[in-house]
């Protein structure tokens, strides 16, 4: 038997190959958006359930409204969106010392409502600069107790510094005003 | 003189280009391996907004998409220019996404129910009106867990 060698097979078009597979795939491609901001809905409110919340002082409750031309009012002043966080912040990390502000983190509520007219891109904005704030003061605290940051921090230390700063934002039930 | 004639002649040598499909094939990779087909085919204008405060989601088969935002140019004859939901491919109402969550949890394993999580994917210009629409309705169904797609961004 004689043993031919093989002549060799050309692979000049294997680039061309992969190239017409490559812009396949680039052109279907999507990037998907798998990021967002997690929120957790309240239950229904039973029918015949009153929302009593006048046991809640009023100095807890930070109070943010937008109204459907996207502007903010905030513990019924008119505020830019830029000093939402500060101001949130302020207001949560107070431990009693200013009457105006709540008297712990714990119990301290954020209360949102928006008009069905408000645009969702300030929404978002909104419950950004809300959850900001929380992460700030969270982290702080990380820092202070663990040297680390709060996203970084797992199970009972996590937990601890959640405990410390629980995210209270509530959202209003809806109502019917302004513009839609 | 000889020397310098020399250089001339031989001129900058062709560039070797075996090591091209190498490339080429380490980028198709890239691309074969972050694809996502996407299941449904946007009907639409869906453009997110920003957020800092993001976070990712864990398993994307446990997610139902809720797109919101007004209809894409080619549909928008027929069903104007205000926004409105997309459930899987088609135009739907707020009352039909009970409906819509109670087949995903149909779909979806026992234990592996609690852990469901409603997407919503809505436009920068849509209206609160719509999407607290759309929060009340999902209420009514218990699909507790939202989360209100965004781009990430650094502050």
């Amino acid at each position: 038997m004689s043993r031919r060698t093989l002549p060799e097979i050309n692979a000049g078009s294997m680039a061309d190959i992969a190239f017409l597979l490559l812009i396949f795939f680039l052109v279907t491609t999507t990037m998907d958006v798998d990021t967002g901001l997690v929120r957790k809905l309240p239950a229904m409110p039973e029918e015949e359930e009153i929302i009593d919340d006048s046991q809640i002082k009023a100095r807890n409750i930070y109070v943010v409204l937008v109204n459907a031309k996207d502007q903010l009012l905030v513990e019924e002043e008119l505020m830019d969106i830029s000093q939402l966080r500060e101001g949130a912040k302020l207001f949560l990390d107070n431990w009693g010392k200013n009457p105006d502000l709540s008297d712990s983190p714990l119990k301290a509520i954020v209360s949102l409502q928006n008009d069905r007219g408000t645009s969702y891109e300030m929404y978002i904005k909104v419950q950004n600069e809300l959850s900001a704030a929380y992460r700030e003061l969270r982290d702080r605290e990380a820092q202070r107790k663990f040297g680390t940051y709060y996203a970084e921090l797992e199970g009972e230390n996590k937990k601890e510094i959640r405990k410390m700063y629980p995210s209270k934002i509530s959202e209003a039930e809806p109502k019917k005003v302004g513009a839609n | 003189m000889s020397r310098f004639k020399k250089k001339k002649g031989t001129g900058t040598p062709a560039m070797s280009t075996a090591s091209l499909p190498d490339i080429v094939f380490m980028l198709l990779f890239f691309f074969m391996v972050t694809t996502v087909m996407r299941e449904t085919t946007l009907i639409v204008d869906n453009k997110l907004p920003k957020a800092s405060e993001v976070k990712k989601i864990e398993d994307k088969s446990l997610c139902s998409y809720i797109y919101v935002g007004a209809p894409v140019s080619a549909m928008k004859l027929k069903f104007g220019v205000e926004p409105r939901i997309q459930l899987n491919d088609s135009f739907k109402l707020a009352s039909d996404i009970q409906e819509f969550v109670a087949a995903k949890r149909e779909a979806t394993a026992e234990e592996k129910k609690p852990q469901l999580i409603t997407c919503i994917k809505a436009d920068v210009d849509a209206k609160m009106g719509l999407i607290t629409d759309i929060k009340q309705e999902l209420r009514k169904a218990q699909a507790f867990k939202i989360n209100y797609a965004t781009y990430a961004s650094t502050d």
